[in-house]
């Protein structure tokens, strides 16, 4: 039962991993940011004033963070086709991404807002702040510097989980991989491949965030000591 | 003379427990006030008062022709004409001093940027500390924390300014350094309200000293009354070496 | 088509639940056993072990478990080790949980301060007998929250099992949404059914975690 490895059938396939590649970085990007947009905002709903809304916004987070993401694209993908709403797979795969790291998001933001100290609100308070001013200028960038390690570390495993997408057929890089092996009969070296390519990614992503901390935190990066 | 602070029978509860049981005092235009009086005796909360970081049950309380006791108030314009520095300095840990100065300014008052750094330097200059105008917060002592804080409400040119003890937290070589900007202050002219432990400052710097026992304002006069205390009460708080 | 979600319908899917738990099970316990010798790899003397171990780990946390799934159940195959989707996805699962596990653990011994190492020296322990009798029992106590909260992690992962085959929860759930066609109402029952063994695993890991939060600080 020797094997022979064969990787050299699968070089016309290039332009399909690459395009699959592309695909899932596009999603994890578009993703990220909308997710970001969600965890902030649920973030907040949880610390607010007004009680039904930090319920919904917990139970929101509790439900995606206690369940499966592949369940979770069952539900929402083949729920809303059920019910007559017919979303392009790209727009459902993002959707369901959103949804699951928006919880994720939510959550690290939230432990992030609550390392602020009462005091530092008061400050700006007396300063003549408004409240959204408050949220953005003292409470949400000092957070968001705090929690930026393990908040960039969520969407790198999002960028990795965003492969389950392939089961909605989403054409993102495993939905290439799947089809290319039944193509080429090789299924062992294209999911080794793919998984190489995956941690390039997984690499690149870091990288990126990196950079974009560097830019978007001068404190950090003068000073390297966590706030 | 005109008053700029009012405050007329103030009663401010926390839950069930009265901390404020009719506090009535003024403070005139250039005046400095000090204020002491024993731990949970309601300084802070008269303080917070002033500024709306707390609000009051009942009674009147007018800030520089802000009436605080109407549903009209206007919080930001208030904000503005008061300014405060806390205990515990609270800079914004992530914004360097040039920002920690300009924010407010910037965002509330819609300071260009390309004047921030002026100001910012201006600032800095009356307490003393232009040359830290890059350094982040956590680089400098707790002195020159404090100094940033002041320097960070005078830049928003307020009309009244309340300190909240404002060296407590500080090394008793450090408490110089920030008193001396503060006399200066006040030599100046701006009105102040001072929630203090330091006699020696209260008694050299303070037009008029007022002593507060259990929520309410117990003894008030001129810094001497610290030699010449009336009431039993301000005897034994002075006797205690406070 | 058609037809009605019955007892029978539900019935099946608990007998999804219960692969579930057989498959977390699975892949905890060997996961765990891999984990615990990544955790002494990470930490061993030898350079060359951790920068080897450090390369598994972030092998496989750079690579997704579904990816993971199809090497190890098409490499296997080829190899001509027909295994069942059950133990493919075990082998895989326990893989994956290794390095993350491992890495936990890593974390929860380094965080006992070096003195206890040094102290142990002194009294002549053996490098394993200062692990096992000094070290461990420490880094246990703040291991525990996060080793529970992985184990919803490991819950929610059985999930990718379907794919392979394997009739597990979410695979149960598709079989009956295939023969009755009601999504939200067969996958939210599998999310239901999914919430109720994760959310007490999640509530008891924090407050686990804060048991210990409130200890340390009464110590400190
Ligand atoms: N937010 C709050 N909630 C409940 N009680 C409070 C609150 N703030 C202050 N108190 C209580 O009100 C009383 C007066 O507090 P205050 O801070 O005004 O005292 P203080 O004179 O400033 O004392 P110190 O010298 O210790 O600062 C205290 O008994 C305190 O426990
Ligand atoms: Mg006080």
């Amino acid at each position: 039962m020797k094997y022979t490895f064969d990787f050299a059938s699968l070089q016309e396939y290039w332009p399909e991993f690459l395009r699959g590649a592309l695909m899932t970085l596009e999603m994890t990007a578009i993703a990220t940011v909308l997710g970001m947009v969600i965890g902030v905002l649920c973030a907040i709903g949880r610390r607010g004033k007004r009680p039904w809304l930090a319920a919904l916004c917990g139970a929101y987070v509790e439900v995606v963070r206690n369940t499966p993401y592949l369940i979770q694209i069952f539900f929402i993908f083949f729920g809303l086709a059920s019910a007559g709403l017919k979303l392009p797979i790209f727009a459902a795969a993002i959707l369901t991404m959103v949804f699951n790291v928006g919880a994720y998001t939510a959550e690290i933001v939230r432990a992030g807002m609550d390392t602020i100290h009462p005091g530092q609100i008061e400050a700006a308070e007396a300063l003549g702040l408004s409240v959204p001013q408050i949220y953005w200028d003292v409470i949400l960038r000092p957070s968001l510097e705090r929690v930026y390690p393990s908040l960039t570390g969520q969407f790198v495993l999002m960028m990795l989980s965003s492969s389950v997408t392939s089961q909605i057929s989403a054409e993102e890089l495993t939905g290439v991989a799947n089809s290319v092996q039944s193509e080429s009969f090789r299924s062992f070296e294209t999911f080794i491949v793919v998984a190489v390519l995956y941690f390039l990614m997984a690499m690149l992503l870091k990288f990126a965030f990196f950079l974009v901390g560097q830019a978007m935190f001068p404190r950090r990066r003068r000073l390297g000591t966590p706030l | 003379m005109s008053a700029v602070v009012k405050l007329h029978d103030i009663h401010k509860s926390f839950g069930t427990v009265e901390v404020l049981k009719g506090v009535s005092f003024e403070i005139d235009r250039g005046e400095v006030v000090a204020i002491i009086g024993r731990s949970g005796s309601g300084k802070s909360t008269a303080l917070r008062c002033i500024n709306r970081l707390e609000t009051i049950q009942s009674g009147t309380l007018e800030v520089c022709g802000h009436r605080l006791d109407q549903p009209t108030l206007d919080l930001r314009a208030l904000r503005q004409d008061v300014g405060m520095v806390f205990q515990s300095y609270n800079l914004f840990p992530h914004l360097t001093v040039e920002q920690n100065i300009t924010l407010a300014p910037r965002r509330v008052k819609r300071l260009p940027n390309s004047q921030a750094r002026a100001l910012a330097q201006a600032s800095l200059e009356r307490v003393g500390l232009a040359e830290k105008i890059d350094c982040y917060p956590e680089q400098l002592s707790g002195g020159q924390q404090q100094r940033v804080a002041i320097a960070r409400s005078l830049a928003m040119q307020p009309k009244v300014m309340l300190f909240d003890e404002v060296t407590s937290a500080l090394d008793p070589q450090l408490t110089g350094e920030v008193l001396r900007v503060m006399e200066t202050l006040a030599q100046g002219g701006m009105t102040m309200a001072v929630v203090t432990h330091e006699m020696t400052f209260a008694r050299r710097v303070a037009d008029r000293v007022i002593f507060m026992h259990q929520g309410r304002v117990w003894e008030t006069g001129p810094g001497e009354m610290l030699e010449n205390p009336q009431t039993p009460e301000l005897q034994a708080f002075l006797s205690n070496g406070l | 088509m058609g037809g009605s979600f019955t007892i029978n319908h539900f019935l099946y899917l608990l007998q999804g639940v219960g692969w579930t738990i057989v498959l977390s099970a699975l892949a905890f316990a060997l996961g765990g056993v891999a984990g615990f010798g990544v955790m002494l790899l990470r930490t061993a003397r030898s350079a060359l072990l951790r920068r080897i171990s450090f390369l598994y780990v972030q092998l496989i946390q750079g690579t997704p478990l579904l990816i993971l799934l199809f090497v190890v159940y098409f490499g296997l195959g080829v190899v001509g080790i027909e295994l069942p989707p059950l133990l493919a996805a075990g082998v895989s699962l326990m893989v994956y949980c290794s390095a993350f596990l491992g890495e936990i653990w890593r974390g929860c011994v380094e965080s006992v301060p070096r003195t206890q190492w040094e102290a142990s020296e002194g009294l002549a322990l053996t490098r394993w007998q200062t692990l096992v009798d000094v070290i461990l029992p420490q880094a246990a106590r703040i291991a525990t929250p996060p080793t529970v909260g992985f184990l919803v992690q490991v819950l929610k992962s059985t999930s990718l099992a379907s794919v392979v085959g394997f009739v597990e929860l979410t695979r149960a759930a598709q079989v009956v949404n295939n023969s009755l066609f009601t999504p939200f109402l067969v996958f939210g029952i599998a999310g239901v059914l999914y919430f109720a063994l994760c959310y007490p695993l999640s509530r008891w890991s924090r407050s686990l975690e804060r048991k210990l939060n409130v200890g340390r600080r009464q110590a400190a």
